[in-house]
């Protein structure tokens, strides 16, 4: 068993466990977490950029369009990047969603 | 002769966060042929595809499309449709022959959803591998990962679809095959763009930012071998976004899933055959969700927020 550190997604404070070898969006997934939107899981499209309050962590290959260098070093990073190596609390931050045209109409669901 | 003007899908130049997983994932996973390298870029083919290339690969640190380029069935087409879109208030760029390897000179211009679109008129056949003379039916690379025949076609995120219809409608000589309609009942949220007789070459969903790409499709020759795309992928842990699945739009067969950068693609079987003088079907607002997934009946919350 690997070890699994503690990872809480503010504000509503959810909380999953989530081992040192999966990255926290991954972690997120298998432990049926939620708090984070999940998009392609590869670090290329900046759905699941998240902001470290706390706690200490890696990072693999990122984006640099989502990821600055000034954003590294505020603790700015994505998630489906990011290995805990200590317990995190974290909060989502987003690149901001931009779909107009959908904005007002709720999407449908099957009966 | 049936097809003049614009023929199909030529080129795709993605951008990848780092070109050497890029070009092990394209490789090895995905299936496709390594036909050369440059500086900073490296370029593939389906197996079965004749020309240089199809997918380029751009070291680029980030994911998403740098442009998508048509071929056009001769010189002469290449200056008339320049001609054309001049006339029509299209600005056009050059790029000469050589600056993607293997290639003619191409004419360049951005479209009102901003993405640059291409076209060119050469490119070198190198053939499939199996001879113009008494083929084989396939060859070793027809197996080696998910093995697609050919890149197909590619679903892109803008603006101004409507200008985008017209443009590729009125000055490409391309056709609307379907459309899904807004909550309003007038306005498009997608749109499938066909050249030829495929039920779509390019396909637009309305979106604020421009320049995105949704997904380019690689084509498969049966359900059977979407679903060994599926294995493979579960095999490589890709990153599945949807799938197998149906569309309900062009009723082609799918897997939605994501490369080592984040861009999306598709393996796609099937579709119907379509013409320029048939009637465009409509999608209602009311089944978005089967139009796109035909099996979910919902779109799942990345279909409308995650590209690149
Ligand atoms: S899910 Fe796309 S960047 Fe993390
Ligand atoms: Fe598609």
């Amino acid at each position: 068993m690997t070890t699994a550190y503690t990872v809480t997604v503010l504000p509503e404070g959810t909380a999953f466990a989530s081992a040192a070898d999966r990255s926290v969006l991954h972690g997120m997934e298998q432990s049926c977490g939620r708090g984070i939107q999940v998009g392609c899981r590869s670090g290329g499209c900046g759905v699941c950029r998240i902001t470290v309050l706390s706690g200490t962590y890696t990072t693999k290959r990122m984006s640099k369009a989502f990821v600055t260098e000034d954003d590294l070093r505020a603790g700015v990073v994505l998630s489906c990047r990011t290995y805990p190596t200590s317990d995190l609390t974290v909060q989502c931050a987003p690149k901001p969603a931009a779909t107009a045209p959908l904005a007002s109409a709720e999407t449908p669901r099957p009966d | 002769m049936g097809m003049t003007g614009v023929l199909r899908p030529g080129h795709m130049q993605l951008k990848v966060l780092d070109l050497d997983e890029a070009v092990e994932f394209y490789s090895n996973v995905v299936g496709l042929v390594q036909t050369g390298r440059d500086a900073h870029r490296a370029y593939f083919k389906g197996w079965d595809e004749r020309d240089h290339h199809s997918v380029i690969l751009r070291d680029a640190g980030e994911a998403g499309m740098d442009f998508y380029g048509f071929k056009v069935a001769s010189k002469a087409d290449l200056d008339r449709l320049e001609k054309d879109l001049n006339n029509y208030g299209v600005t056009t760029e050059r790029i000469p022959a050589g600056d993607l390897l293997e290639t003619g000179e191409r004419v360049r211009f951005e479209i009102p959803s901003g993405h640059q679109i291409e076209l060119y008129a050469e490119k070198k056949d190198v053939g499939n591998g199996m001879g113009y003379t008494n083929p084989p039916p396939w060859s070793e690379a027809a197996e080696r990962g998910i093995a697609p025949i050919r890149m197909d076609h590619a679903l892109l995120y803008g603006p101004d679809i409507e200008k985008v219809q017209a443009l590729f409608c009125d000055v490409l000589g391309f056709y609307l095959v379907e459309h899904i309609v807004l909550p309003d009942g007038e306005t498009d949220l997608a749109i499938w763009l066909s050249c030829s007789t495929k039920a779509h070459d390019v396909a637009f969903v309305r979106n604020e930012e421009p320049g995105k790409l949704h997904h380019t499709a690689f084509l498969l020759e049966s359900w059977e071998k979407v679903l060994r795309a599926a294995d493979l992928m579960s095999m490589n842990k890709v990153s599945i976004d949807m799938g197998p699945t149906r569309h309900g739009v062009t009723r082609g067969t799918t897997i939605y899933a994501f490369d080592n950068s984040g861009n999306r693609f598709e393996t796609f079987c099937g579709g119907y055959q379509s013409y320029p003088d048939w009637k465009p079907i409509t999608w209602t607002w009311e089944e978005v969700g089967p139009a796109v997934f035909y099996h979910d009946r919902k779109l799942n919350e990345a279909f409308l927020s995650v590209y690149t």
